[in-house]
């Protein structure tokens, strides 16, 4: 049963991949992807309830499916599908009627590899999945043919290629470090590795462990390796960003979080936790002062990623069962609500045709149904209740409110509310600031447009005040199964 | 394990090989010049092939002769051909901006060497393999990595950042091949697939850059900030 789910959620993208580049045809590649985009959410969505706590796997070992890859490749398929929905109205207003079926190919192709990422068993092939993103993504940046989006794609492929490219180096050491427990030639899994690592030496397990992090961390956008993920994510095309910021991000952070499980495994006392606590404060920290000073709409939510990943980088370094079920909490909260935003910016954007925050004004005015969605999710964003992301960054300080993490704490709370405040505050001059009179919205949104917002603002407001117990046992086990080593 | 009962002879072949690739890598940063850089690189993954077929005989691992003939193929013709037609679209021959001086570079590289150096001896010391060849290969990784990044971060072309880039993957693999013979091969076979889908993807984003940004020089990459 598992496995036919595996088997469609993923050959539904390429199917749909295949049909955009045979047909052509700009209308059907949209329904092709819409449909395939259906296919993946409708596979993945009873992934978490039949997957029990042992990890199952498939075709040769190479895939595995664990409590926390569905749970991950939930995440993944609900912004693909919200995203496919909202591309139908998005890409309709860039006038690229002939071009459109190479975008909708390569989205289906993105979110194949985005989705089969966690799936990956083999250490070496996770680590090609995420290279792939990568490739497939940085086209999707560039789409928009303008000289702002190549250089945003160009410093995309190149930061991450390079970074990506320290994880393949620590992706070796590790196996080297393996080859002296398991002799030379073994199969490299999750699994093997985590039951080797206590007999693997505790230096080069370190050295490997720190490249690992930096070199996936600049995927996942932790500060310092950050840099090319506001420019990726504020010139690609609204649906997009959305992808990239509330699917890819997680898809990188199970990677890391499946290396610290093998860290734990060997015993290394605190500093591979400790370094990731590092990062995510960091991460924060960069965010929080980005955001404040922010004065374009989409590079604003993109600092909240960052921002937003720091807080996951948190939960999962605080670990326990609350760190980490706050952690993957906030990861599904997270894709639902960046995804809101991103399409809201989008819709912003070109009804007012221009991505300054200070020229969008009397959005409430123009847009009162879709402006109080978007306010909304704004709240939510920052991390006010009584929406779910509250809730999980509650979680994730309460973990962390051991006298060795405490400080983390501390900053994390003030850094949430420089952000909130921050938040608020762009969000006043685009609602309330009276601004020049001319400036009006010249476009209408669609309702392609319009309802995935709602879709996406529903389960937040419901997750935030319901936090139901069959998840949190859920999660909870996904804890345990991450701390014992054994995945 | 093959590095702790080597013969002597194929021991200091490894360390002849190791050494002369990272000596090419300080060729790249040593030159303005991108055709320099590129017979470089060719020239490095042809001695990559070399020691391939060199482990692969010494330590008895067959898979490896494919390795080597397909290093030979992918990394030593087929890309260098392919970066020499980006090449050949562009109109620069060289470095226009220097950032820093080619001789500064060369000194950068050698702290980079020294840097490695240490790291890997202080590795190579827990496993009680600090006489072997295991030292030579993580010193010539970790700075061939380092040396990559510092082409990234100091030259400007889009070529040379490409390169810059082969050169990072050049080191790990030369590091992998004589610390890990054993390596699955459905990985490094996939590995050398994704390079060249890499540099593929690059040659399309190279042709774009220069179609609307008008230039190849990064250094005129500025608009995104803050």
């Amino acid at each position: 049963m598992i496995g036919r789910l595996l088997l469609a959620l993923s050959v539904a993208p390429l199917a749909a991949l295949l049909g955009c580049i045979i047909v052509r045809r700009p209308r059907v590649s949209e329904a092709l992807n819409l449909i395939a985009s259906a296919i993946s959410f409708g596979c993945a969505l009873p992934l978490p309830f039949l997957v029990d706590g042992k990890q199952m796997l498939f075709w040769n070992d190479y895939v595995i499916i664990d409590r926390a890859a569905a749970w991950v490749m939930l995440c993944t398929s609900i912004v693909y599908f919200l995203a496919s929905i909202y591309a139908i109205g998005y890409m309709r207003l860039l006038d690229e009627d002939d071009r459109l079926f190479k975008f909708y190919a390569l989205f289906a192709g993105f979110g194949l590899t985005t989705l089969v990422g966690p799936l990956m068993n083999n250490v070496g092939i996770y680590w090609i999945a995420i290279e792939l993103t990568t490739l497939v993504s940085t086209f999707l940046v560039a789409f928009e043919r303008v000289a702002e989006s190549m250089e945003a794609a160009w410093k995309y492929i190149m930061i991450v290629s390079a970074g990506i490219s320290l994880a393949l180096l620590g992706t070796v050491l590790f196996y080297w470090s393996g080859s002296f427990v398991l002799g030379p030639t073994y199969q490299m899994t999750w699994a093997t590795l985590a039951r080797a690592a206590p007999k693997m030496d505790p230096v080069l397990i370190i050295l490997a462990f720190l490249l690992v992090l930096v070199g996936y961390g600049t995927k996942v956008g932790l500060a310092p390796m950050h840099s090319w993920l506001p420019d990726a994510h504020s010139e690609s095309p609204a649906p997009v960003s959305a992808m990239l910021s509330g699917a890819l991000l997680n898809t990188a952070m199970i990677g890391i979080v499946r290396f610290l499980s093998i860290t734990r495994a060997a015993d290394l006392g605190q500093l591979p936790q400790l370094v990731l606590v590092a990062f995510g404060a960091l991460s924060l920290l960069i965010g929080a002062l980005f955001i404040v000073r922010q004065q374009g709409v989409k590079r604003l939510m993109a600092y909240s990623s960052i921002e937003h990943m720091g807080v996951v980088a948190l939960g999962f370094g605080f670990g326990g069962a609350l760190g980490v079920a706050g952690a993957l909490y906030h990861m599904l909260n997270h894709s639902l609500n960046k995804s809101l935003m991103f399409f809201g910016a989008g819709n912003m954007m070109r009804a007012y045709g221009t991505k300054e925050i200070p020229e969008i004004t009397g959005v409430g005015r123009f847009f009162p149904a879709q402006g109080a969605v978007w306010l909304a999710g704004a709240i939510a964003i920052t991390g006010a209740p009584p929406f779910g992301l509250f809730l999980s960054e509650f979680t994730i300080m309460r973990a962390g409110l051991k006298p060795s993490f405490s400080w983390a704490v501390y900053v994390m709370a003030v850094l949430l509310i420089v952000i909130f405040i921050g938040f608020m505050n762009h969000f006043r001059v685009m609602y309330y600031e009276p601004g020049p009179a001319e400036v009006s919205p010249t476009r209408r949104v669609s309702a392609w447009c319009a309802v995935p917002m709602w879709l996406s603002l529903a389960p937040l407001l419901v997750l935030g005040l319901w936090w139901p117990a069959g998840v949190w046992t859920y999660l909870t086990s996904v804890a345990e199964s991450l701390s014992s080593g054994a995945q | 394990m093959l590095i702790q009962n080597l013969n002597p002879l194929a021991s200091s072949l490894f360390s002849l090989l190791a050494i002369a690739s990272l000596l090419l890598s300080f060729v790249m940063l040593g030159s303005r010049w991108l055709k320099n850089y590129l017979y470089a690189f060719a020239a490095e993954s042809w001695i990559i092939a070399i020691l391939s077929a060199a482990i692969g005989y010494y330590g008895d691992y067959p898979e490896l002769y494919l390795i080597a003939m397909l290093t030979l193929l992918f990394r030593g013709l087929l890309l260098p051909y392919l970066i020499w037609r980006i090449i050949r679209r562009l109109n620069v021959a060289h470095e226009i901006h220097v950032i820093l001086q080619p001789s500064m570079s060369l000194v950068v590289g050698a702290f980079f060497v020294m840097f490695a150096l240490s790291v890997s001896f202080r590795v190579a010391t827990e496993f009680h393999l600090q006489l072997t060849v295991a030292v030579l290969a993580l010193t010539v990784m970790l700075s061939m990595k380092l040396i990559g990044f510092l082409m990234l971060a100091v030259r400007h072309e889009a070529i040379s950042q490409i390169l810059g880039l082969l050169v990072l993957e050049n080191g790990i693999f030369l590091g992998s091949q004589i610390l890990v013979p054993g390596m699955p091969l459905l990985i490094e076979l996939v590995i050398l697939f994704d390079l060249l889908i890499i540099v593929a993807c690059f040659g399309v984003l190279v042709g774009y850059l220069l179609t609307h940004v008008g230039t190849t020089s990064t250094l005129q990459l500025k608009r995104l900030v803050g």
